[in-house]
């Protein structure tokens, strides 16, 4: 999507996006590194980015880091890993306050600018790794965040699903890791395999703020340098068919059962069909007027939330609902039931337009937030597709009452898995 | 309309107090597409025991029940509210807190027709038995969602373990017991005492002209009948300075046990100013301890008594405010000693100007970077002048503390008969 002022620069290495906007007081600065979605790779990926915001060359601690971005009014820096479809996102952020003195020597953005070129490209290292007892102490926290997965039981749930739904796909790894390749795995690995991801990711770098492109690109020629790169080509998405719908139940120590069911859409970000999946998924469960709320929550009380949400690049539905263990079976079937009934056609040409209508407003509130605006764009990016908001609107706009009972159809029921208490006899 | 300027921070806001005794704020934006509006009364979960409007005996009422009201206020006679804001392309929702319930949506279009829905869903119920039945069912499932959260249940069991029968203490949903005892008849009582416009505060901020706008609200509210209301009675038990229990543990099915430790604030007889000024600097004071630059975090991380997951919060409200540190730990025990230890010793600690300067120059990005949300705006904006303080001074009262009061605050904190320490324990 291009807004109204928009500039891509090919720098050395990198794409650099800057996006002038006086909305804000503050300068955000997101860095996204990509590769391949791999089960070799994944767990060394889940663990870099923490290992690289704690220590640098020139500030060869966290506290000292810290407190470095502290100086400069509190400036935050975070970073996350995460699965974009087939690809593995890196992603770091910067949020910089405003300053207006930017030409100025001691200028904020200049400061703040030198930190994340730090962070990114001169990671505190020792021989051939990185600094011992920040490897060690990080490694310790990973095996943590993994095994502490299942203590928050929606996204284990989530989790368990894909582990069953594509246990053969690489969309199957797991974003945080996996403990039998974080156990074995060494400092001098990790190392190699970050000089790897320096000459190998597609980087992509996004500026927005009140900050013209005019002050940032001898900025950025200076304080954000990339030696030349040789990214990989991106991977295509394998679109899986459905043979046979599968239904799992698992037991854990809990009071509510977590129903989640995966669909798979067949439809990817950028795609003509794409505007009306979003419609349908707005009819179906994605709001609080959808089909699921009503039935699912409003008319049987069976439930707090019943929604569904989908995923743009891996062509999946998921629907999720915690539920008391004894109502499974009324639950399935009556989300399933609502699934037939948009299939059937049995909603209004007027629920259609509202369905849009609640999506352009989305659309309309998260292209008003730095990081979402950034975010929508580099969906764009991945997709290979850019188009204009006013035309992605347009698009959603001609999305028909047939259009959407076509991809109702489309939507291909894979897997129905239910996590639900111990005692027995309930499901 | 009154108009106050911010010219540090270039913003704007109008006000009024409509004849019925609502309080309004705007905040235009023309540079931003969206608009929110929070619609807030002075009302949470621990206003259990007071006299009704029009009686003079004073009654308690089931525990969760402000929250209770918050999810039937959307239900109406022939449709769901959510409907009427889907219908005009917006999205609402609504949060119930210890002190507040709230009501807001996001739209991005038909601007004053939201706000409009907004207004009027809050000031007109319709409460059935029928309806009160079947929320009891969906309210029971939330309940039940929070049960199997274990952070959730660590941050309320040290509330818990706080106080000994302030009903902070209880949980804001109620539980799924006392949610049962709730009647129709309960939620107008109480719909009637607290949702009445003189305890209310309505902020819109985004894409408008505040004229126009404050004109459509004061006709919105001239067509609108109430009676009179004197103040509020609400009565809270006294509460003793010291920790309910000094510890408390629950067992659960958790992979890594959880720690806490609790410190019961001290906020009697403080005025709105006084409340600010100790929350910044007591968060202030957390942060330069405790975030990831700070010297007692470095320590408790390094020696893997925590991991990433640890993280602080201090509430300040009128009626109570407590301080909560902690997160996962495999030695819970070791990093309870060592947290409360670490607390006791800050009397001993020394913050040397040039460090105080640096908190304040965190806390000021901090507030800045938050001013970049509307939300953020008008739900802290309505927060703080229910304290009887104005958001917006909070940047110049963050430039004029002093290492001196800092040092004063700190002489006057902790005592170790405030603490508590809480802790869920994996199941054998």
């Amino acid at each position: 999507m291009k807004t109204a002022k928009q500039y891509t620069e090919e720098q050395q290495g990198y794409r650099l996006h800057v996006l002038p906007t006086n909305k804000y007081k503050t300068v955000s600065i997101v860095v996204k590194w990509k590769a391949p979605l791999e089960k070799e790779t994944i767990t060394r990926r889940a663990l870099l980015p923490s290992i690289m915001e704690k220590a640098t060359e020139n500030f060869p601690s966290a506290r000292k880091l810290q407190g470095a971005l502290e100086d400069l009014y509190g400036t935050a820096l975070s970073a996350d890993a995460s699965k974009k479809g087939e690809n593995h996102v890196i992603t770091f952020r910067m949020e910089v306050v405003n300053d207006r003195y930017l030409k100025d020597e001691d200028s904020i953005l200049k400061k703040a600018l030198h930190i994340l070129n730090d962070v990114l490209f001169h990671p505190k290292s020792e021989g051939e790794g990185f600094s011992s007892s920040v490897f060690k102490r990080e490694k310790e926290t990973l095996a943590q965040r993994i095994r502490s997965i299942k203590d928050d039981k929606m996204s284990y749930a989530n989790t368990r699903l894909l582990d069953h739904m594509c246990s053969d796909e690489a969309y199957g790894v797991h974003a945080q890791g996996h403990l039998e390749d974080l156990e074995p795995l060494t400092n001098e690995e990790l190392y190699s395999y970050y000089k790897n991801m320096l000459q190998e990711d597609e980087l992509d770098v996004y500026v927005t703020g009140d900050v013209s492109r005019e002050e940032l690109l001898p900025l950025f020629n200076e304080y954000f340098v990339r030696s030349a790169a040789d990214p990989a080509p991106s991977t295509t998405v394998s679109d899986i068919q459905v043979e046979e719908p599968r239904e799992i139940i698992e037991r854990e120590e809990m009071s509510q059962g977590k129903l989640h069911i995966g669909f798979r859409t067949h439809t990817f970000f950028g795609e003509e069909d794409y505007y009306a999946l979003q419609v349908f998924n707005g009819i179906f469960g994605g709001f609080p007027s959808s089909k699921l709320f009503m039935n699912v929550r409003e008319k049987h009380s069976l439930a707090y939330y019943a929604a569904s949400r989908f995923e743009s690049h891996k062509g999946l539905m998921f629907v999720f609902s915690g539920i008391d263990p004894a109502d499974y079976d009324q639950a399935k079937t009556i989300i399933l039931d609502q699934k037939k009934a948009v299939e059937d056609g049995e909603f209004t040409d007027e629920d259609v337009e509202e369905a849009k209508q609640q999506i352009i407003h989305q659309l309309k509130e998260t292209m008003e937030h730095p990081y979402g605006l950034i975010e929508i764009l580099y969906h764009q990016q991945l997709s290979g597709r850019q188009i204009e908001a006013s035309e992605l609107f347009e698009r959603l706009e001609k999305v028909s009452h047939e259009d959407v009972v076509r991809i109702a159809k489309k939507v291909e029921l894979d897997t129905v898995y239910f996590l639900t208490s111990l005692e027995k006899g309930d499901a | 309309m009154k108009t106050q300027e911010f010219h540090q921070i270039n913003e704007t806001i109008h006000e009024e107090k409509m004849d019925n005794g609502l309080q309004v704020f705007l905040l235009s934006k023309p540079e931003m597409v969206k608009t929110y509006g929070i619609f807030t009364t002075d009302y949470g979960s621990i206003d259990q025991t007071f006299t009704p409007l029009g009686e003079d005996k004073e009654i308690t009422v089931p525990e969760g029940i402000a929250h209770f009201l918050e999810h039937k206020l959307f239900e109406k006679e022939d449709r769901d509210v959510f409907q009427d804001f889907t219908k005009l392309g917006a999205s609402a929702n609504a949060f119930t807190s210890f002190t507040k319930t709230a009501y807001l949506f996001s739209a991005t279009s038909h601007v004053y027709e939201n706000v409009r829905t907004l207004v009027d869903f809050v000031q007109d119920p319709y409460f059935s038995e029928q309806s009160v039945e079947k929320e009891k069912g969906i309210i029971s499932q939330e309940i039940r969602m929070y049960d199997d959260q274990p952070d959730w249940r660590g941050f309320f069991g040290t509330i818990g373990s706080l106080y000994h029968k302030h009903p902070v203490k209880i949980d804001i949903a109620g539980t799924v017991d006392s949610i049962q005892h709730i009647t129709k008849d309960d939620l107008y009582t109480c719909y009637e005492t607290f949702y009445h416009p003189s305890n209310m505060v309505l902020f819109i901020a985004g894409n408008f002209e505040p004229e126009q706008m404050m004109d459509f609200i004061r006709e919105n509210q001239q067509r609108k009948d109430f009676p009179e209301a004197p103040e509020i009675n609400r009565r809270f038990p006294r509460e003793p300075a010291s920790a309910f229990k000094s510890e408390e543990a629950i067992e659960m099915a958790v992979s890594t046990p959880k720690a806490y430790v609790g410190l019961k604030e001290q906020v009697d007889g403080l005025s709105g100013e006084e409340i600010l000024h100790n929350e910044l600097l007591s968060d202030m004071l957390l942060d330069h301890y405790f975030s990831t630059s700070g010297k007692f975090y470095d320590e408790l991380y390094q020696s893997g008594l925590v991991d990433d997951s640890f993280h602080f919060e201090t509430e300040w409200e009128r009626e109570f405010g407590f301080t909560i540190l902690g997160g996962d730990s495999r030695k819970p025990d070791a990093f309870l000693r060592r947290l409360k230890k670490m607390l006791l010793s800050v009397k001993e600690e020394k913050i040397s100007t040039e460090d105080f300067e640096k908190m304040k120059r965190k806390k000021i990005g901090e507030f800045m970077r938050a001013l970049n949300s509307l939300e953020f705006i008008a739900n802290q904006y309505t927060h703080y002048h229910m304290l009887g303080v104005n958001l917006f001074n909070v940047l110049p009262e963050i430039e004029s503390l002093k290492k001196e009061d800092m040092e004063e605050f700190i002489e006057n904190w902790i005592q170790e008969s405030q603490m508590t320490t809480f802790q869920v324990k994996p199941k054998e």
